[in-house]
Order: structure tokens, then sequence, then C-alpha cells
């Protein structure tokens, strides 16, 4: 056996290369040292466990997001009581009006928020990396026309077409679909430009003329070559996508075209909860923290997977 | 461990040295682990002398002359002491430091393309640089820089000034960034791999102004570099790295002719050797013309007839034409080398021989297939039977996979093996290319140059091909890990039996391994024979150009060499 160190003397080993041993452990090592993507993470999971067993919470609390609590509230229809009608009973008080308890719908409404979120990003990304990944491998006419596509849709008043949707579409067609529809078919475009990018840089990698020497066809080349030195920007991509998802959805239930009530929507509660700022403001605060909460902490997270999977960030932080 | 001086400091130790390096020691804290660079390095400079620090990667002889510079990194920690002229330059203040950097020390560095701001003029550039160090005018500056230009032997010093970097060539460049070390009379010249990244006639070229401004401005040049043949050239001290310690410190002259450590021997041992230079005096008889193909013997593996590839210029501009008619056939089991300058179109012709660029015209025959004519499926199967192994082996392997997933790679494109049978292939293949099976499932990163090359080449023979193109395999290898690399690759062309195309620059690698030799100037095969004859006596002379240009590890003969090299270019420029 033969290594290639230096020919006589025996040399004493090279140090180890530093930041670059195994990757996924490695990856994770410099996660946790990282305070908060850790505190970010940390949140990310808080709220998907809150979103998962949120029936288990509200029983906790002793209520369901849909009961209405008359008795809860005065003559003119704001809730009794300090801040909002903060008791033993309604822990972040109730709803004006219906007099619903606010904590079943700040945990409910985790779940409509994530669902989308999660959603939206999950087929934007999917149709995002295929289409960005064949239009940077193949090129000529395919890519010019999807890149045409993408300028088109990143240029669209995207707003104004899901508000007129939104009035069209029959009401049978369930809404959280459409919103993940909807905000997949405008997301995509993002993640099929960066991936394109990514694409037209890796395929001049010799190693990829390599195997094409070898006699690879396309589809090899695509997922057993390309596709793995893309995962560390598809991975980092997906959790900054999903807080902007997050707040995609809780822009359009503020203007009244997500999720439709009774359905607990943190964007919705928010845009109810403008009329009632001057009398009950905790009714703002509960469902507006918590929207800001979670996407900080996707956020979080993501920034810190981002310089994780970065090793020229090593020295930097700390 | 330091070895004293011998006689000939002797008549200068009365004279205190320009730059004295005493006790330097550098490390690196890097995640918590301290990694000692440089340990314990001493030497001396005087003014008027050349002082090579020579040694592979990882020695730690840039990071010596980046500590002259006080320009290593915020993580390096710095003990000992080095003086320029009497004063102390480590832990100096920064104002101190900034008038000493490009005022009293120039800087050459190894890619004179990315030493230069791609956004200004290379004489704004310059000007720049006077006037960061002394308040002249601009007037005054403008005209100081055509003045420098000349000096480093650019033809036309105004039209020079007024270009941009991207439209000068390399050997231009590297002038130019001299031009700039020089512009404030610097009593040192630091020259880190001055001409690692240009072809071997420019670097002659770099070479013979370095060594002239030496002696015109009283310099001393701290040149730093891996080429035995360039320490031959101009070094008149030089000092030996390993690992980061002085292994040995000698005059060039003695260095050369009695080495005195093993390391330093074996070093020497392994730099390939050019045979005696033999230039063909005018009106030599012409040897006779190849003869024709004996239509007995077995059809060629490749057959090259008048190739043509050409690049698709910029915006409706014409065409730029890589290869120019180009005729070349490879045997069975033989290996001819191509050899050129960049830009001569040898890696070109590697590509279009592997159906990776689509000639222009001509035609391009390897193992019976035509390659430009070829369906889908043939040009597969012709696949099957060539083997490439790329110059860089960090970037043709693919980072993601393991060792063994990039080996097994050509098994699984064109064999039905079962997964163990494939295991068992690449642990033979493994062992083909003598790396232990353990290393079937580290990642590329883990591993050295040396060992990574020997995986591209273990992927590149693992369907025992017909036909092997090796494109510069050793151009990015340290000097020892080459000649291991290069005795691999013969024992397995022995052993396998297949033809060998070897891309290279480097006339000494090629008289090594090659049988036969094709000589690419421009596009075009000026002259092409069997090794023995083209590079012992060159017909055409460019060869001759080319051969004279190679340093050679020997302080006597390079200095006839460069005579010779000098005559040459006097003849035709």
């Amino acid at each position: 056996m033969s290594t290639d160190t230096p020919l006589a003397p025996p040399a004493p080993a090279r140090p180890p290369r530093p930041a670059r041993r195994r990757g996924v452990r490695q990856l994770w090592q410099r996660l946790a040292a990282d305070r908060w993507a850790v505190a970010g993470a940390g949140g990310v999971a808080f709220f998907l466990v809150v979103a998962a067993a949120a029936p288990l919470f509200s029983a906790l609390g002793g209520h369901d997001p849909y009961s209405y609590d008359l008795d809860a509230l005065t003559d003119s229809g704001a809730p009794k009581g300090f801040g909002g009608g903060i008791s033993g009973a309604h822990w972040f008080g109730v709803e004006p009006m219906t007099g619903r308890d606010l904590f079943a719908i700040v945990v409910h409404g985790a779940r409509t928020s994530i669902l989308v979120g999660a959603g939206a990003t999950a087929a934007s990304m999917l149709i995002g990396v295929v289409v960005g990944l064949t239009a940077g491998f193949y090129g000529g006419w395919y890519d010019r026309v999807v890149t045409r596509v993408v300028d088109v849709l990143l240029g669209f008043p995207y707003l104004i077409f899901v508000i007129g949707l939104g009035a069209i579409v029959p009401t049978s067609l369930p809404k959280p679909l459409l919103l993940v529809g909807v905000l997949a078919v405008f997301g995509w475009p993002g993640v099929a430009r960066v991936v394109r990018s990514q694409t037209l840089a890796l395929k001049q990698r010799t190693f990829v003329v390599a195997s094409t020497a070898l006699g690879a066809g396309g589809w090899h080349l695509l997922v057993r070559q390309l596709l793995p030195n893309l995962t560390a920007t598809i991975i980092v991509y997906a959790t900054i996508k999903i807080p902007a998802m997050i707040g995609a959805e809780a822009a359009l239930s503020f203007l009244g075209v997500g999720v439709p009530p009774p359905t607990p929507a943190w964007g919705r509660s928010i845009g109810e909860a403008i009329a009632w700022v001057q009398t009950d403001p905790m009714f703002l605060v509960f469902p507006g923290a918590a929207l800001f909460l979670a996407t900080l902490a996707f956020n979080l997270l993501g920034d810190g997977l981002r310089d994780a999977f970065d090793p020229k960030t090593a020295g930097l932080r700390r | 461990m330091t070895v004293s001086s011998t006689e000939p400091h002797l008549t200068k130790a009365t004279r205190s040295p320009l730059l004295a390096v005493a006790g330097l020691a550098v490390s690196f804290e890097v995640d918590g682990e301290t990694h000692q660079a440089v340990h314990d390095a001493s030497f001396e400079l005087h003014r008027g002398q050349v002082l090579a620090l020579v040694g592979e990667s990882g020695s730690g002889k840039s990071v010596t002359a980046m500590a002259t510079l006080g320009l290593l990194p915020a993580t390096a920690r710095v003990s000992g002491s080095i003086t320029l002229a009497g004063t102390e330059l480590i832990g100096a203040e920064p104002r101190l430091l900034r008038e000493v950097r490009g005022g009293r020390i120039g800087t050459i560095f190894q890619e004179p393309m990315t030493a230069l701001n791609p956004v200004f003029t290379i004489g704004d550039q310059i000007a720049e640089a006077i006037r960061a160090h002394r308040p002249v005018r601009r007037a005054a500056a403008a005209a100081q820089v055509l003045e420098l230009l000349g000096t480093v032997g650019l033809d036309d010093p105004s039209r020079v000034a007024r270009s941009y970097p991207h439209e000068l060539s390399g050997g231009q460049l590297q002038r130019a960034m001299i031009s700039m070390a020089i512009s404030c009379d610097p009593v040192l010249l630091i020259a880190d791999e001055p001409t690692t990244a240009l072809d071997v006639t420019v670097q002659a070229g770099i070479l013979d102004l370095l060594r002239d401004l030496r002696k015109r401005l009283d310099m001393a040049v701290l040149l730093i570099t891996h080429d035995m043949g360039v320490v031959a050239d101009v070094a008149d001290t030089v000092v030996v790295l390993r690992d980061g310690q002085i292994v040995e410190q000698a005059t060039a002259a003695q260095l050369f002719s009695a080495p005195r450590h093993e390391y330093t021997r074996t070093l020497l041992h392994a730099v390939p050797r050019l045979p005696e230079l033999r230039l063909a005096e005018p009106g030599t008889p012409q040897p006779p013309e190849p003869q024709p193909l004996d239509p007995t013997l077995p059809p060629p593996v490749v057959q090259l007839r008048n190739v043509v590839v050409e690049y698709p210029g910029r915006r409706r501009g014409h065409p730029v034409r890589a290869v120019d008619d180009v005729c070349l056939h490879i045997d069975q089991g033989e290996m001819v080398a191509l050899v050129g300058e960049s830009g001569s179109g040898k890696s070109t012709i590697g590509r279009a021989l592997a159906g990776l660029l689509p000639t222009t015209s001509g035609t391009v025959t390897v193992a019976g297939v035509e390659v430009g004519r070829a369906t889908r499926r043939e040009l597969r199967n012709f696949r099957s039977q060539l083997g490439i192994v790329f110059q860089d082996p960090a970037s043709s392997l693919n980072p993601r996979r393991t060792v063994g997933a990039s080996i097994a790679e050509p098994l699984s494109l064109h064999t039905d093996l079962s997964p163990d049978a494939q295991r068992r292939r690449v642990d033979e293949l493994l062992e083909a290319v003598e790396l232990p099976s353990r290393l079937h499932d580290r990642h590329p990163h883990e591993m050295s140059g040396g060992q990574r090359q020997r995986v591209a080449i273990a992927r590149a023979i693992a369907l025992n091909p017909a036909l092997l193109i090796a494109d510069e395999p050793t151009s990015a290898l340290d000097v020892s890990v080459q000649a291991r690399i290069l005795d691999l690759l013969l024992a397995l062309q022995r052993q396998i039996g297949f033809s060998c195309l070897f891309i290279s620059h480097d006339l000494a690698v090629v008289e090594q391994l090659a049988d036969r030799v094709a000589v690419l100037h421009r596009g075009r095969v000026v002259e092409e024979g069997p090794v023995q004859t083209v590079l012992r006596a060159p017909r055409h002379p460019y060869t001759a150009r080319l051969l004279a240009a190679a340093p050679v590890a020997d302080p006597t003969r390079q200095a006839l060499r460069r005579e010779a090299w000098r005559q040459l270019t006097l003849a035709s420029p």
C-alpha cells in the first residue's frame, strides 16, 4: 500500500482539515454552536407540536374554537373584564362579538398557518426545483420559455389576481387547498431562478463533464450528479420560504380572501382585531405575537442552516 | 533544524542583511485546534541577491512571505523576528506596515489576472500605487507609469497603460504587475510563484526580467516557488522547507550539485529530466517522412483526419479556430503525447475525441466509431471504451458522493453487475491504483490530491477502456506525487494495454512517458514524431523554443539553455 505523502523520511501527519469532516455530523455540530439557530429550531419545534396537538391544547383550556360564549361579553359585544376578558377560564381572553376562546383560536390558527405555509412551500419547491434544474441543464428553447414565464410571474400583480380569483372560484373548492395552489403558483418562479443559476454553474464543473464522458445519460446526471450538490441550497431556501408563505397566508386571510370563517386563522383574527384595537388591544396582541414568533423562529433556523452549510462563515460568528 | 551557512556567506557577513528572519514561528488556530504552519525559521537575505523558498504545498513557504508583509489572517499567531534593514516588522504599527507594503517591499502574486482589479485600466492602477506612497501630481504619476512599463519590457507602454486587464495576455499582465511592484523603488521584491500560471516561453521572459531588475535596481528578491527549474534559473541561495521546517539552506550551486538533506535529494530526484538540447543546424537534412500506414497492421484506435474545431465568436464576430486541420493517429497500446502552451488547442482535441465537443469539419474515429456521426446509442457504447482523467481531481470527482460510488459509476452505467460484484470490482480497482480499500466510503475532500487523482484513474480504467485520455493529469500535483502518478499510469498501461492520449504542457513529463509526441501551436500540429527524435533534435523552430524555455533543475545546464533560448527568441521573435 502506498499513499501520496512525500517520498522519503516519514513526514509528521498533516493536521486534519478543519470544518470539513463528516458532512451531517459536522452540520449538526455547527448548528448546535449557533445559539440563535438553536432558539429558532426550538421555536419551530414548539409551533409544530402546538399545531399537531391543537385539540389537546384547547381541551386543556376547556374550550374549542367554535363554541360561542356570550356571557363573557358586554351588551356592546366587547369582552368583559381585564385585557379582553383574560381569566382562569379564558387564558387569552375571548373574541369580541362572539365570545369564542382566543387561546383555542390561536392554537388552532397555528394549524392553518403551518399547514398552508408548509404545503405551499413544498409545492413551490417541487415545481421550482424540477423546472429550474431541467431548464439550467437542457438549455435551448425550453430554457428560454421557462425564463420568460418566470419573468412574467415575478412581475405579475398577484394580490389583485388572488382577490379576483377568490370571488370567482366555486365555494365547493376547499379554500386552504386553493390558497396552497395560488401561493405555490406564485412561489415557484423565485426557486426556479435560483436553482437554474446554480445548475448552470454546476454543469460546467469537471465532475459533470467527466460523468458525461463516461456515457451517463440526462437522468443520471440530473439525479446523481447535480441534485445532491443542490441539497444545501434547497433546504436553506425552503426554511426561509416557509415563514414567507405563512406571512402571505396571513396577509390573504387579513384581506378576507384566505380561509373562510369560522376556521381559525391568525391573519383573519388580526384583520378583525384592527377594528377593536381601541377597546380591546389584546385581541390584536395574541394572534399577532403568534405570527411574529412563528415567522421569526423559521427565519432564525433558516439563517442558521445557511451559515452551517457554508464553511466560509465558520470564523465569523462566536 | 537550521543548517548553518557556509563560505559564500562569510564574505557578505560584514554587510548587514537586508532581510533577517530569526526564529519565525506561525501557527493557526482553527476550531480550537492549533496548526503549526512554520517552526523556528531563520534565514538572511542581502541586497542584490535572490533567495528562493522552495517546498511542496503545505510547506509554509507562502505563509513565511505573508508574515513579512504582515498580511496573515487574524487567526494566525506569529512569534520570532523579521527585520527589514534593521526595522522590526512583527508587531509593528499598522502605519509603518502600510508604508513598508508597496513602498519598501514590492509583491508579485501567482495569478496576475486576479491580482489586478478588472474595472480599472492598468495605468490607473499603477498610478494609484505610486500616489499611495508619494505626493506626486497626476500627470507626473502618469509619466512615471509609462517609464515603468517600458522598464519591464512591454512594447507599447501607452497602449498597455490604457488597457483593462482582460485585454492583455498573462505574460503582459505579469510584467505590468512587476512594474507596479517596483513603482516605489522597493528594496525587497517578494515574488510568490510568479510564473506558475504562465506558459514556459512566457516564464523564461519573466525570469529574465527578474534577473535583470535585480541587477539594475540592486534589489533583493524573495522568490517562492515549487519549481526546481525556476530555482536553478534565478536563485543565489535556496531555503528548502518541509512541513513548516527548514530542512536545508545552501547556495544554489551547492544545493543542486551536492544536496545534503535526504528530502532535498528526493525532491530533486522526483523532478523529471529533459534530455540534453541539441538544436538542429540550419540546413540539416530532414528525416524521412513517416511511413504510410501498413495495411497488415491492425487499424489505429484513434484516427483524426483534417479535424477543425471552431468556437463561436462573440456577437457575430469571426469564429475562433481552436483546432486547425489536425491529423493524428494513435495505434493500439501506444501512448501519444500532445504538447503545447495554453490556447494551443490540446484540451480541445481531447474533448473532441470524447465527443464532448462538436467538430466543425474533418472526421474523428475512435475504436471504429465515427464520433461526429454516432447515434446516441453508439455514442454511449463508444464511451464505455473510453476513460478520461482530468487535470484537477478535486473538481472531477463529485464532492457529494463517496469514492466507491464515483468509481462504480461507469460500472452501473454500462454493466449489469450486482451491487456486491460492483463492490468487489471497486476494491480490485482501488488495489490496482495502490489505494487501501478502506478508502471506499470516504468523500473526496477527505483525501490528498494524489489520492484523489488515483481515484479518478481507477474510475477511468474501470471498464478496461481501449483509449485513455489524460488531460494534464499531474499539473495540479506536487512534484513527488507527480512522479508516482506517472509511474502508476505507465504500469497500468502495460498491464491493461490501452492506448493513451497524454495531454501536457510539460516536456520533461512527456519525455518520460510517451512513445510519440505531437507539438501543437495555435491549433496546428507543427511537429510530430517519436519522442526521442522530437525532444532531442527538434526540427521546427517553435519546438526548439519550447524546449529551450523549459528550465531544468541544474544551474550550469540551465545557464546554457538560457543562452540558447535568448538566441532563439532573437532569431524569431
